[in-house]
């Protein structure tokens, strides 16, 4: 029966081919355009920004090649432009971000969605969805004012603990790539908390009930069942966060220092490529230093696509068989 | 046998002597010899907030048979299961008043992950988890630790074999376990109750979204269980109840009407509800 009535639904009038027109006023038609029309828009502007990215960088592009990404001067006034210590800075700062703000994230997450009573957990979250929408220079004025300070006085307590690497030796005056990756923490975390506590209250009961139904305890239930459940969109909304912070701008060149060299301390200052374009742009002379700034745009974009590219592949890899 | 056949027409004295009303005669006197009682149920009260979903219900289940709840949505009956394992405590709002005991012991003092180790569930829709199919079944074995690393591969095919599931699945252990039929994942699921080797065996509804071939596997599976385990089955289908209970009960607006033998029940029911019921007068 239903299927009948939905065939008659979908019939076209026989015996006359209809117009586009009488069609266009059935609405599938006008919602097809419509929605085709959005999609579209969204590539041209993706497009679009790549030639745009493409053409301007054409003159560091012939006369460095390839070498643009992998040597490490950045001397304007001699003309010399190498991309690597920004690549540096901006991969390491979101590394860094990612290490601190996925535990932290997620944890909260897990408490918010499972174990804090619903009241509590909707006005927290309110509050963490708050901070999401707080500009990024506002971070950086805390990371500059709050943020640095703090760290150079519990400087000592790191050093003491991991202080044996190489990664954590050398003075430390408070702008560093170290700081970078604090601030981007607390920039990315809201992102992580706010979605996968979504992705996690949308696990159906069913799954839940099937765990403690077998006498497993509530947190055996939350860890073996209900976040391997809701994983895909927790790895979502880490992708969203990595995104954010290898592109953040304002609040990474207040606390990173600024220094377009690469070195092996974290406790060091450094440059990422999203800073540099919004320092040196307003004062970028001649076709080659801003065709360089430009074409630093163009590595950040196609960094951008080939980590969460990577980031993609490692979690289908990793997933086990089984998983949805 | 066919359960919606009309029940024998019975003297006018006789309906009016049975149909007496509430409180029915105590669990005890009508418990039939030969059978021991492995839930016992004394005045349960159940409260969902301020709406009162079960009153005083008294009841038995007995060992190594299958008690089958029946009536309509609403009843009660899903909630009553539920208390039996203590699931209704993830319910906001729930409370229970009244004594349950299983084997003797009162299950509210148990501790709850031990209480549904021996008394499992399986649920309306088949829940599998996003694992493989192996890994379904091993998973309660290896949070209770019950099973060693090296018995677990002969205890996921014994578990299997129980739920007649082994020879479809046998070459897709490790494959997805959301690859299986609707059918299949629901024998999955009572699989996976069955390895940890539970005492009793809660059904909700174990048929309701599946097609008649899937639910006459799983009923005879049913049959076969009863062996190694007490079974209770909620179901909104009364052939059903006919086909596999020995016991049924039937439940209307949170009161157990009547407790019998699945043949009196659906031959010579002592109540005027449940008659009506049965023969399809409402609900």
């Amino acid at each position: 029966m239903a299927a009948s009535s939905t065939t008659n639904f979908s019939a076209r009038p026989s015996g006359r081919a209809s117009t586009f027109w009488q069609r266009l006023r059935s609405g599938d038609d006008i919602a097809y355009v419509v929605t085709l029309t959005c999609a579209l828009t969204i590539l041209a502007i993706t497009a679009l920004l790549v030639f745009e990215l493409y053409k301007n960088s054409a003159v560091p592009r012939h006369q460095f090649g390839w070498s643009f990404l992998v040597t490490t001067t950045w001397d304007p006034v001699a003309g010399q432009f190498g991309a690597l210590p920004f690549i540096y800075g901006t991969v390491v700062t979101s590394a860094l971000a990612l290490l601190m703000a996925i535990p932290l994230g997620v944890g909260a997450a897990i408490f918010l969605a499972e174990l804090a009573p619903m009241r509590i957990s909707n006005a927290l979250t309110f509050l963490i969805e708050l901070l999401a929408a707080v500009p990024s220079v506002i971070f950086g004025l805390l990371g500059i004012f709050v943020l640095v300070p703090a760290l150079v006085s519990i400087e000592p307590a790191i050093r003491s603990v991991l202080g044996w690497t190489p990664l954590f030796s050398g003075p430390f005056y408070g702008v560093s790539i170290f700081s970078a990756g604090v601030v981007l923490t607390v920039m990315i975390i809201p992102f992580i908390i706010s979605i996968s506590r979504e992705v996690i209250l949308a696990v159906p009961a069913e799954q839940r009930d099937g765990a403690l139904a077998l006498g497993a305890t509530k947190w055996e239930t939350t860890w073996n069942v209900v976040i391997p459940f809701a994983k895909k969109g927790i790895m979502g909304s880490i992708f969203l966060a990595l995104a954010r912070s290898l592109g953040e701008t304002m609040a990474v060149t207040m606390v990173i220092g600024n220094e377009p060299k690469i070195h092996q301390s974290l406790f060091a200052p450094g440059y990422s490529i999203a800073a540099v374009i919004a320092n040196e742009f307003a004062e970028a002379t001649g076709d080659l230093y801003l065709g360089a700034l430009i074409e630093l745009g163009l590595v950040l974009f196609g960094l951008t696509i080939i980590i969460n590219g990577l980031a993609r592949v490692l979690v289908l890899t990793t997933t086990k068989k089984g998983a949805i | 046998m066919s359960p919606m056949q009309a029940p024998s027409p019975r003297p006018v004295s006789d309906v009016t002597m049975r149909s007496h009303p509430f409180p029915m005669q105590t669990v005890e006197e009508k418990k039939p010899a030969g059978e021991l009682a492995k839930l016992s149920a004394t005045n349960l009260v159940f409260h969902y907030g301020s709406f009162q979903a079960l009153h005083g219900i008294s009841m038995q289940v007995y060992e190594n048979r299958v008690t089958a709840f029946i009536g309509p949505s609403g009843c009660g009956k899903s909630t009553f299961l539920r208390t039996l394992n203590r699931m209704y405590e993830t319910i906001r709002n729930a409370r229970v008043e009244g004594e349950i005991v299983l084997d003797g012991e009162d299950i509210f003092k148990l501790e709850v992950s031990e209480l549904r180790r021996r008394v499992g569930m399986v649920f309306q829709r088949p829940n599998p988890f996003p694992k493989s199919i192996f890994d379904n079944i091993a998973y309660g074995p290896r949070i209770n630790g019950s099973v060693s690393r090296s018995a677990m591969k002969d205890h996921v095919e014994q578990s299997l074999r129980r739920a007649a599931l082994w020879d479809e699945v046998k070459d897709k252990l490790h494959h997805s376990a959301y690859g299986l039929s609707g059918g299949q994942q629901q024998r999955l699921c009572i699989a996976r109750a069955l390895a940890v080797n539970p005492e009793v065996l809660l059904l909700d509804e174990p048929c309701s979204s599946l097609d008649p071939i899937a639910t006459a596997k799983i009923e005879d599976l049913i049959f076969q269980l009863k062996d190694s385990c007490t079974i209770v089955i909620v179901t909104h289908n009364m052939q059903q109840a006919a086909r596999v209970a020995d016991y049924t009960g039937f439940f209307l607006m949170g009161k157990l009407i009547e407790f019998d033998n699945t043949t009196v029940i659906f031959k010579n029911p002592a109540k005027k509800e449940t008659e009506d019921y049965i023969t399809g007068r409402f609900g």
